[in-house]
């Protein structure tokens, strides 16, 4: 077994292992932190198969951005785990039902599945003489420039959607305003007054 | 499966474990001078003297602190959640000399000599998030939570100006290539040609991004003693609150390794003639890193800390627009005059 074998394994031992914690852990926060591991352990596979570009990705957008709002979220819930085993039992037979039917569909699928003719050999790295990040920008800017910019102008629309519905201006806020603030001037913050002794202000 | 590949394989595993002690040992003896630097300087601008009782002039603060630290009791809040608060600064700690395996100190003197350097670096950078999340919520109290939502946030949000600039650098370098984007910067023209010239308004945004991302004054809000005591570490004490420290310092050494070798030239001579060139490389890059130190540590001294509302606007309002226009402005301009990096 190679040194690249055992990282296999090991990659994938724990991936699975995780995500199998994520939904079995009791604490939500417990179950973002194994969803976690689980990216890290896919981007070491990726890794593995010399996609180290899409494995940095995974890392810096899914552990390192979207990973981090699933866990503010999640911690600022006030999460009632009581309330939350309720009705395990009234649930189970739908929930066991769909499971089954995705089981059985999944075995079909896989079973079913074998490779198109040519599909094999293409299956290896496009440009093996550049790296990466130079064989994804080439097409990616070039052929697919135009996916690329709708893919860009959905996740606009969504941003801007979001930021309608969130966005409400209350009243009787105090707000910072950094133009007066830096407007102000000496005279206009300090007031020098000389004081009598024993008599005040 | 022959012995000689078990073999062969072995002595690939040791060989890069060697270079991984030897690289940590260095970097944790700099991290630990560095520390006594810190607060020499901060004592020196304040007229002060500074440690100055352990060793010679204080030299041996830092080892007598480790060990004060590693011989107290730690303790674990009753209310805490137990396994994630003693991962926490496990997590900072590891995640802040994980980072090193890339950073080239001469040339080819890499543990890790891979395609997307800058891409782990920033990756490992933006995990670095997840210690104080971890730790903040763990401790079951509500200063360490309000600091770690705080820090969280602005970590996350000048990771996004840093990307910018990152992406300047690699336009002009056409690499990920840590090593790589040393050797662009390798012109006649010695200090002139280091990317600090041609792209100063980046790197003087990288520079007080860097602050930010590491939670260096006067961009502390995830431990303002005046509002928060001590932030996200309220509730540590002995070894963990020790390794929070060292992963703070370590990051701080990784940020300026990184300015040294995105804007400085990483390990090549000011002036690219004799007796510049005969001085080893390793010198040059531990100099630009110190000097880097120095100006950190500077800052820390002399600038008030900010509001909240003024690092979020500063990051989101000011260096977002400047950087994402200069990846333009370098993009054209490099692609108008002919001058684009091959790839």
């Amino acid at each position: 077994m190679s040194l690249a074998a055992l990282f296999f394994y090991l990659f994938a031992g724990v991936a699975v292992a995780s995500a199998f914690m994520v939904i079995a852990s009791r604490n939500p926060v417990h179950s973002v932190l194994f969803l976690i591991l689980t990216f890290v352990n896919a981007s070491g596979l990726f890794i593995l198969i010399g996609a180290e570009y899409i494995a940095m990705l995974l890392i810096v957008v899914y552990v390192g951005a979207v990973a981090v709002l699933f866990l503010f979220v999640v911690m600022m819930l006030d999460v009632d785990f009581v309330e939350l085993r309720q009705g395990f039992l009234q649930y189970l037979p739908v929930g066991v039902l769909i499971g089954l039917v995705f089981l059985a569909e999944l075995v079909l699928v896989v079973g079913s599945w074998t490779f198109g003719a040519g599909v094999t050999g293409a299956v290896t790295s496009a440009a093996p003489e550049v790296s990466n990040a130079v064989a994804i920008g080439r097409v990616l800017y070039t052929d697919y420039v135009y996916f690329f910019q709708a893919a860009g102008f959905i996740l606009l629309v969504a941003m801007i959607g979001a930021i309608v519905l969130t966005l409400r201006h209350k009243e009787n806020v105090k707000r910072q305003s950094i133009p007066v603030q830096n407007a102000r001037t000496k005279a206009m913050a300090i007031d020098v007054v000389k004081v009598p002794s024993g008599k005040g202000l | 499966m022959t012995e000689t590949t078990w073999f062969d394989t072995l002595i690939q595993v040791l060989i890069i474990v060697a270079q991984s002690l030897a690289l940590l040992v260095g970097l944790l003896i700099v991290v630990a001078y560095v520390l006594l630097a810190d607060r020499k300087i901060w004592a020196a601008v304040q007229l002060r003297r500074g440690p100055n009782v352990v060793g010679p002039f204080g030299l041996f603060q830092s080892f007598a602190d480790l060990l004060k630290f590693v011989l107290k009791e730690p303790v674990i809040p009753d209310g805490a959640n137990k396994g994630v608060f003693l991962l926490a600064p496990f997590v900072t700690c590891l995640l802040a000399l994980a980072a090193w395996a890339v950073v080239p100190i001469d040339a080819g003197w890499v543990v890790a000599d891979i395609n997307v350097g800058v891409l782990y670096i920033f990756a490992i950078s933006s995990l670095g998030v997840y210690g104080t999340i971890m730790a903040g919520w763990a401790s079951n109290s509500k200063y360490p939570f309000l600091s770690a939502l705080r820090a969280a946030a602005q970590m996350v949000s000048y990771e996004v100006s840093i990307g910018f600039v990152i992406v300047t650098v690699l336009l002009c370098a056409g690499s990920l290539n840590l090593t790589a984007i040393v050797e662009a910067q390798n012109t006649p023209w010695g200090i002139l040609g280091w990317y600090w010239l041609p792209l100063f308004p980046m790197f003087v945004i990288f520079f007080i991004s860097a602050l930010a991302e590491t939670n260096r004054p006067p961009f502390d809000l995830g431990e303002a003693e005046s509002e928060l005591v001590a932030g996200f570490m309220v509730e540590y004490g002995s070894t963990p609150y020790m390794m929070f420290m060292l992963g703070e310092y370590v990051a701080i050494m990784t940020m300026c390794a990184l300015t040294a070798i995105l804007f400085m030239g990483g390990w090549l001579p000011p002036v690219p003639v004799a007796p510049f060139t005969w001085v080893p490389g390793i010198i040059w890059f531990l100099l630009k890193v110190l000097l880097v130190f120095f100006m950190f540590a500077m800052v820390k001294a002399m600038v008030p800390r900010y509001r909240y509302d003024q690092l979020m606007r500063l990051g989101w309002k000011v260096f977002l627009p400047i950087s994402l226009a200069m990846v333009v402005i370098v993009a054209s301009v490099l692609h108008f005059s002919g001058m684009a990096a091959g790839g």
